[in-house]
């Protein structure tokens, strides 16, 4: 892959936490194309979401190097830091909607700190907007108490793409949902960023949504990347953890080839 | 020892990023006068009550112990004295950390299980200009505000009791309050009560931002933060009363 389509790019990275006898990230390497939507599964505590903080710069690692648009983030100072992370808009896996707030002012939270010079009705038209742009309507005035799980994350992803992001990070989008809900949500982050022509990183355990939206999928094992491919080959892949994995979600190359 | 150190190192590093981001734009005055609100205006209430009973009991207990000697018209500057040097800037400490200082570490400690934190973060919004730094004013300017009211309302227990019950003379009452107060004595209380307020402050918001494990952490983090903050008071005013000067006098 070339330099220039790479939107984010993990080199050799490690991180041990105080906390645990192994290394969460053990050296590990990967790329996500820019314009692409990467899948990056894995077993619970396998390190995933771990992986999407060091790309916002949440956690430092111990060893190596992780470059969004090829700047090398463990070299940007906080004015860099800050101008590169209003590149990124991310979901949250539980939504991280600020509880005091209602929908209104969460969506247009983005805009009140990073769009000074609009006014007030330009903030509520666009809050609107983007509300819409994930089907939701008339709940400006609600309290995240009051959504479900599913108006949450949908609200969550209308304040993460208000600045038009280049880059969208999803942690788990869809844990906790049904499968209807799930699938909305799945279709939601598809639709957003092929209109964004955005990059999305995904991070999921849910191997069947995974196959069926992403560009690529990524497997995480002990720290590391096990395997990168197409949904295509990434079912076909021979190694054994990638095997086991499938396997216990129902998975086989010949299942999945209607779907794919 | 190495623990406490670190911890200590942690909790400088905390209020020294918080203060620096005081200074750098968007400036978040509107932040500031909503604590203020949250801190000073609605702590009201309770800093005036315990104030009121803590002057008449105060009152009544000098009175039982001057009475004995025949010097009850000493009641008046006594109550007074203890009042604006000791008792409003500590009691008032211990209210609003009860209530202010519990609350925000909540508020934080939330935010931060709840991945609200990181959220701002993400957002490039600095969580400590936009959670701490405007509670840590808030904190410094509502204290010694509070601390006055607290004088004031306690003194007003105190004459109601003494003189009402206990049935000292009120011109007495006065007079020698007037005597024997400086307004250095004022002062003393209000400075030690903005210490207070900083601390309790940035104990608070320390407590919730190192907050984790759900719920249950939240609920650590609170709890901390109204000891922490009780413990730092209480020998904070020790030392405080040995290095603010007061308006002593020696007959």
């Amino acid at each position: 892959m070339n330099d220039q389509d790479v939107a984010l790019e993990f080199k050799e990275v490690w991180k041990k936490f105080s906390n645990s006898a192994t290394p969460t990230l053990a050296g590990m390497s990967f790329q996500v194309r820019k314009g692409s939507i990467h899948v990056l599964l894995g077993h619970s505590g396998a390190g995933k979401s771990v992986t999407l903080k060091h790309f916002l710069g949440l956690i430092v690692p111990d060893e190596g190097h992780i470059f969004v648009k090829g700047q090398d983030i463990g070299k940007c100072g906080d004015v860099e830091l800050t101008r590169l992370r209003k590149t990124f808009g991310m979901l949250f896996q539980n939504s991280a909607l600020f509880d005091g707030l209602d929908v209104l002012e969460n969506v247009a939270f983005p805009l009140r700190e990073h769009r000074r010079e609009m006014r007030e009705e330009e903030i509520v038209r666009r809050v609107e907007d983007l509300l819409e742009s994930v089907e939701l309507r008339n709940i400006v005035q609600k309290m995240p108490s009051e959504l479900s799980g599913g108006m949450r994350k949908r609200v969550g992803l209308a304040r993460a793409i208000a600045l038009g992001p280049e880059i969208l990070l999803f942690d788990e989008p869809t844990t906790g949902l049904d499968p209807e809900t799930a699938r909305v949500i799945d279709d939601l982050i598809v639709s957003t960023t092929r209109r964004l022509k955005a990059t999305s990183l995904i991070i999921s355990h849910d191997i069947h949504a995974s196959l069926r939206i992403a560009d690529f999928v990524s497997m995480i094992w002990e720290g590391r990347i096990i395997e990168t491919a197409s949904p295509a080959d990434f079912v076909k892949s021979r190694d054994p953890v990638v095997k086991q994995f499938l396997e216990s979600a129902g998975v086989t190359a010949v299942s999945n080839a209607g779907k794919l | 020892m190495t623990k406490q150190l670190e911890s200590l190192g942690r909790f400088s590093l905390f209020v020294w990023n918080s203060l620096l981001w005081l200074f750098r734009k968007p400036y978040r005055w509107r932040l500031i006068t909503d604590e203020i609100l949250f801190i000073g205006n609605e702590s009201l209430y309770i800093v005036s009550l315990a104030a009121f009973f803590t002057g008449a009991v105060f009152a009544y207990q000098s009175w039982l112990a001057f009475v004995m000697v025949g010097t009850d018209s000493m009641v008046g500057a006594t109550v007074s004295l203890a009042l604006v040097r000791e008792m409003g800037p500590v009691m008032t400490g211990l209210v609003v950390t009860g209530r202010a200082g519990a609350a925000m570490a909540a508020q934080i400690g939330n935010m931060r299980v709840t991945e609200q934190i990181d959220a701002l973060e993400v957002m490039a919004v600095s969580p400590l200009q936009f959670l701490v730094s405007p509670k840590l004013v808030a904190g410094t300017i509502s204290l010694p505000l509070l601390t006055a009211i607290f004088g004031m309302v306690g003194n007003l227990g105190g004459y109601v009791v003494a003189v009402w019950v206990c049935g000292v003379d009120p011109g007495i009452y006065i007079s020698k309050l007037k005597y024997f107060m400086d307004p250095w004595d004022f002062y003393h209380g209000l400075i030690k009560s903005g210490f207070f307020g900083f601390l309790l402050t940035a104990i608070g918001c320390y407590s919730g931002y190192r907050a984790k494990n759900g719920a249950q952490g939240v609920g650590k983090a609170t709890n901390d933060a109204v000891v922490s903050g009780f413990i730092v008071i209480l020998v904070l005013d020790y030392f405080l009363s040995i290095l603010v000067p007061t308006g002593v006098r020696v007959q």
